[in-house]
């Protein structure tokens, strides 16, 4: 709980220095979305006590998880359903769209929190990185229009922003885990459109994960090695919706459902 | 058994799916997957399965067009990295370059086994997979030193990467509709060499000195290359101008999407490579 007030309290400070990046941080701080951060922050930085739940549960209907699998913690954060992902390709955009947020709002705190030791060239390319991936987000949030699921509310209470090693180590785990996801997910879609769309994002997120494994240890084939290459074959690794969600599950408040095998 | 029940999904889908299989029956095929899967690591069983299938596939024009039009560059890539690697002293042993050079030879090697196997094998022996083109890697003596000189065989490196990149891309479209949901299929295998070939043209941009994406059209100081980056400085995506509804600057825009070339572009830049088809 120290952890997450600490967070919070730099969140505070940053909103009021830094306006831009604010509303780079999660989804929450944009659009429609912006009347339910109060909330969130106030929830999250009062913690998860079972008084809070009840007071917050009385006056916000649209509280919906009560089966969250992390229990209390994830009490006020809502359910989000992204549909059949194996027929529907506005479900697939969904699903880009949660790992893009994931993405953006990781680096904006990066950027915002710059590990110790963080070189000029590091901030540069991290700097790059974080702009990609919130042109990625903004471009799916605003081609689904009203059919974009909600801003979602990262938890990143685990990572250890001052460590350069635990934020390089976590950058490597979300693109790997963002290339996987884009090579599973393409032949389930059907328009030849979004289909390019995904191939134009997918070797951007592949780029970034060379670097990253580079900036880890610029003497080894991380960039493109085992286990996320197979040395047989050279392919890059294939995550199935359930693998991609399930990983990512720890770093995201809400519940996030979906239909595929 | 999980195979035999994919077995079925495929029959579901395609009924005619054992007629394409020619003369291999059912059991023949299953026996020689499961043969060929102990034999192989498990990591390799899958891709053994595809190109079993594939080649079941590999009747349908189009395909075979992809996956030879692939195997071209494959090829080329291969023929690049294993001449080089084999120069006394462009890549010295125990340098960060022979290490990176090293890996991405290996993948490319594999890149061409893995198509031959998708296409049945070779032309010379009943299968529909091209025999390796003959190669000028001095692009027609643009790149004289090329195999001498380090900083322009990185260069030309960079631009075959990157190259390749935008050419899986824009072959993707033409492999929709070529799986099952629970089948590994051509779309699937050329998308995962796709970024394994982004992976590597970032890390070569990175060891020449340049960052690991491109911006707008930028050569990143490699003359004549302009063809290999030419459109890749697109801000609009799916109708929408990414930089007015994100304030982010076009060139970082750019960066943030790496565009397609098609066929057509893809072999006009490749054409001084080859000298000719065999």
């Amino acid at each position: 709980m120290n952890g997450r007030k600490k967070n919070f309290t730099k969140l505070f400070i940053s909103m009021e220095k830094l306006p831009k990046d604010l509303a780079e941080i999660s989804q929450s701080l944009t659009g429609k979305e912006s009347a339910r951060l109060g909330r969130r922050i106030f929830m999250r930085y009062l913690g998860a006590t079972a008084a809070a739940g009840v007071a917050l549960s009385a006056c916000q209907n649209e509280v919906m998880d009560s089966a969250t699998p992390r229990g209390a913690a994830r009490a006020g954060y809502r359910v989000v359903d992204l549909g059949d992902l194996e027929t529907n390709d506005t479900a697939i955009l969904n699903y880009a769209y949660a790992l893009e947020q994931l993405e953006a709002a990781f680096y904006s705190q990066v950027i915002m929190t710059p590990y110790t030791g963080i070189t000029n060239s590091e901030m540069i390319i991290l700097k790059d990185i974080r702009d990609h991936e919130i042109a990625h987000r903004e471009l799916f949030k605003t081609a689904l229009g009203g059919a974009a699921i909600p801003g979602l509310t990262p938890d990143f209470t685990m990572i250890d922003f001052k460590s350069r090693a635990a934020v390089l180590g976590v950058a490597k785990t979300y693109e790997n885990l963002g290339v996987s996801a884009y090579n599973g997910a393409g032949k389930f879609i059907k328009n030849a459109d979004y289909l390019t769309l995904a191939g134009k994002i997918v070797s951007v997120e592949a780029r970034h994960a060379s670097i990253i494994a580079t900036l880890i240890d610029p003497m080894s084939v991380a960039f493109a090695g085992e286990p996320e290459v197979s040395n047989m074959g050279g392919l890059d690794k294939v995550r199935s919706f359930r693998e991609v969600l399930t990983a990512a599950a720890p770093f995201i408040y809400e519940t996030i459902n979906f239909n595929a095998r | 058994m999980i195979l035999q029940n994919i077995l079925n999904e495929i029959e579901n889908v395609d009924a005619e799916v054992y007629e394409r299989l020619e003369h291999v029956s059912r059991r023949n095929m299953f026996q020689t997957f499961m043969k060929k899967a102990m034999k192989g690591a498990a990591a390799g069983a899958p891709v053994v399965f595809a190109s079993m299938l594939n080649k079941a596939y590999a009747g349908q024009e189009d395909i075979v067009d992809v996956l030879n039009f692939a195997l071209t560059l494959e090829y080329l890539e291969a023929e690049f990295y294993n001449v080089g690697l084999a120069q006394p002293n462009l890549l010295p042993a125990g340098s960060m370059a022979r290490t990176i050079y090293t890996q991405i030879a290996l993948h490319e090697n594999e890149h061409v086994k893995l198509l031959i196997g998708a296409l049945g094998g070779l032309k010379t022996a009943g299968g529909a997979a091209i025999l390796k083109p003959d190669f000028d890697l001095t692009y027609k003596g643009a790149f004289a030193n090329v195999l001498s000189d380090y900083n322009t065989y990185l260069a030309v490196s960079q631009a075959l990467e990157d190259t390749g990149v935008r050419a899986y891309k824009g072959q993707a479209p033409r492999l929709i509709g070529t799986s099952t949901p629970a089948v590994p299929s051509v779309l699937e295998v050329a998308l995962q060499i796709h970024s394994v070939e982004a992976r590597h043209a970032a890390r070569v941009r990175y060891l020449r000195g340049y960052k690991g994406w491109i911006t707008n059209e930028d050569t990143s100081n490699i003359p004549g290359v302009g063809a290999v980056y030419k459109g890749d400085n697109m801000v609009t995506q799916a109708g929408i101008n990414v930089s007015s509804i994100t304030g982010i600057s076009p060139d970082t825009i750019s960066e943030s999407f790496d565009e397609p070339l098609t066929k057509e572009q893809v072999l006009a830049i490749a054409t001084p490579f080859i000298v000719k088809f065999n």
